[in-house]
């Protein structure tokens, strides 16, 4: 079980930034290019970060705001090309779960179900086998047959899991969404997602709601600007950042337990 | 449940050899292709036959204008009949135009899609160029209809068109992936494109006869390519006869350059499309 899930070997990415605000139109690339204004700089988004996540871990990712936590993620999918160093995912990766995840809005939720299984490569008969278990955790019931517009936040994180966690992939990704659905929803998440611990499922999961992190994940990891900070055991991890961001505040934090860290 | 061939290694040296992972890539997802070529034709034709014939109304319209205005204020002496002569090739502008402007759309469109889950970007432009294939196919049978009505001779060489229709999707492929890489980065490009459809239209021999052409011009038409690619259309229907060889290979090669410098240009800026979308 000591074999890594997904590894990091000194993962660096750059974005090339236009100086002077952003270049969206080829007249004004143009322009700029004929009168020789046209510079660019690097802004490092994740910088030399080496680790590994073996197979089976939740692993949370916690960190200010612009730490880079959903490009570590869109990593790890394999979305984003590192510009520097190599990262090695083993086995099949879920698409981000996320506020807005990525659905046909005209279509309905069904057909949806069927678009979102062709992206992870499953056949129409095969995701129609899947499709009663999917629309009975998300509880959408009659809605499934409606068109996701008219779909409320909460309906669509709802699916969106659904689908993600019933397709088995062994790398799940979450992006900020155990914030979302009402109590008793959270909880049935929660339980899942310790169901796909015991069956080997690694899963990254991004949150500033430090205790969901606490709650479900068995190690941590802590981004600042980029760079790699703490990676260990989640209660330590998590310790060690409240400190930091005690330090940063000048003040305690109210109520003493780690509610949600400010951005 | 940990199986090699779904083992994701990204690297910085990976373009290098991207290519070829690319088209591996594009093998594994062959179930999404289906389904985003199935989505565009059920977004099309929903509204079943009327959905059909709308698309066919377009072409037909247009058709009916222009016979009237070339029939009777300009003529062009010797094309008979007009309709055949302009639809034949008309269709295949279409398909052209109409799969290289919804490709770039389509990029950005998908852009939402692109951010959650690692897709092969080259798949929106080749679903694109496949059910506007599937369009174009469909769009032949009214042509094929007004032919019986005109009288106008359907000859053994229609079964040429598949080929032609290949080598064309194949151009426009190129075509596709070229300009919605440049439609990432820029969103003034669809707009300057649009202009340049209305001058590739009146570069191209669609309307008139290449004829017409004064001397010092006719190197503008026969170097454009869409010239020699939509002959390859025409001549099997309007003429009933195989295009000349030359013509066959003037297409196939510019149906192979434009797909190996569209790939490598679309490749290329593919690596940055994440910060653009």
């Amino acid at each position: 079980m000591n074999e890594a899930s997904i590894q990091f070997r000194k993962v660096s990415l750059d974005f090339k930034l236009a100086n002077q605000g952003a270049i969206t139109s080829f007249k004004e690339w143009a322009i700029r290019r004929l009168t020789r204004k046209l510079s660019y700089r690097k802004m490092r988004a994740l910088d030399h970060l080496t680790f590994d996540v073996p197979i089976g871990a939740t692993l949370g990712v916690v960190g200010d705001n612009g730490a880079g936590k959903s490009t570590l993620l869109r990593i790890a999918a394999g979305i984003l090309q590192p510009s520097e160093g190599i990262a090695t995912m083993r086995g099949e990766i879920s698409p981000i779960i996320e506020l807005g995840t990525g659905f046909e809005f005209e279509l309905s939720g069904r057909e949806n179900i069927f678009f979102n299984g062709a992206l992870l490569g499953r056949s129409w008969s095969d995701m129609n086998d899947r499709v009663d278990e999917i629309v009975n955790f998300s509880e959408l019931g009659e809605f499934i047959d409606q068109p996701i517009r008219t779909y409320s936040t909460g309906m669509i994180v709802r699916l969106a899991f659904a689908i993600a966690t019933t397709v088995d992939p062994s790398i799940l990704l979450l992006d900020e969404i155990l914030s979302v659905g009402d109590q008793r929803f959270q909880t049935k998440c929660n339980q899942r997602m310790l169901g796909f611990q015991e069956r080997g499922v690694t899963t990254v999961l991004v949150s500033h709601s430090l205790s969901a992190i606490e709650k479900i994940c068995s190690s941590c990891l802590w981004l600042d600007h980029g760079q790699l900070k703490a990676y260990g055991p989640v209660d330590q991890v998590i310790a060690e950042y409240l400190v930091c961001v005690e330090a940063q505040n000048k003040g305690p934090i109210p109520g003493g337990a780690p509610a949600r860290a400010t951005g | 449940m940990i199986d090699s061939s779904t083992t994701v290694l990204v690297n910085a040296a990976e373009h290098r050899v991207g290519t070829i992972e690319e088209l591996r890539d594009l093998a594994r997802h062959s179930h999404l292709l289906a389904s985003l070529v199935r989505r565009d034709l059920t977004v099309r034709y929903k509204r079943s036959i009327i959905g059909f014939f709308w698309t066919m109304l377009n072409p037909l319209l247009l058709m009916i204008i222009l016979t009237i205005v070339f029939s009777t204020i300009f003529k062009f002496e010797g094309i008979e009949p007009y309709a055949v002569y302009f639809l034949s090739e008309y269709l295949v502008f279409g398909f052209f135009t109409q799969t290289t402007v919804t490709s770039m759309t389509s990029l950005s469109w998908n852009g939402g899609l692109m951010k959650k889950v690692r897709v092969p970007k080259s798949i929106f432009a080749i679903s694109t160029t496949i059910s506007g294939l599937v369009n174009l196919c469909l769009a032949y049978i009214p042509l094929f209809i007004i032919m019986l009505a005109l009288d106008a001779p359907i000859r053994p060489a229609v079964f040429f068109l598949p080929v032609a229709f290949l080598i064309i999707g194949v151009f426009t492929l190129g075509v596709s992936f070229f300009l919605s890489a440049l439609a990432v980065y820029f969103e003034d490009v669809s707009h300057m494109y649009q202009v340049a459809t209305i001058g590739l239209m009146y570069m191209t021999p669609i309307i008139y006869p290449i004829s017409i052409i004064p001397y010092k011009f006719l190197w503008l038409v026969r170097g454009n390519p869409l010239t020699h690619l939509f002959k390859l259309a025409r001549d099997p229907i309007y003429l009933g006869q195989l295009p000349a060889m030359h013509v066959i290979q003037a297409s196939l090669i510019s149906a192979v350059v434009s797909l190996v410098v569209g790939w490598l240009v679309f490749h290329r800026l593919s690596r940055n499309f994440y910060q653009h979308l």
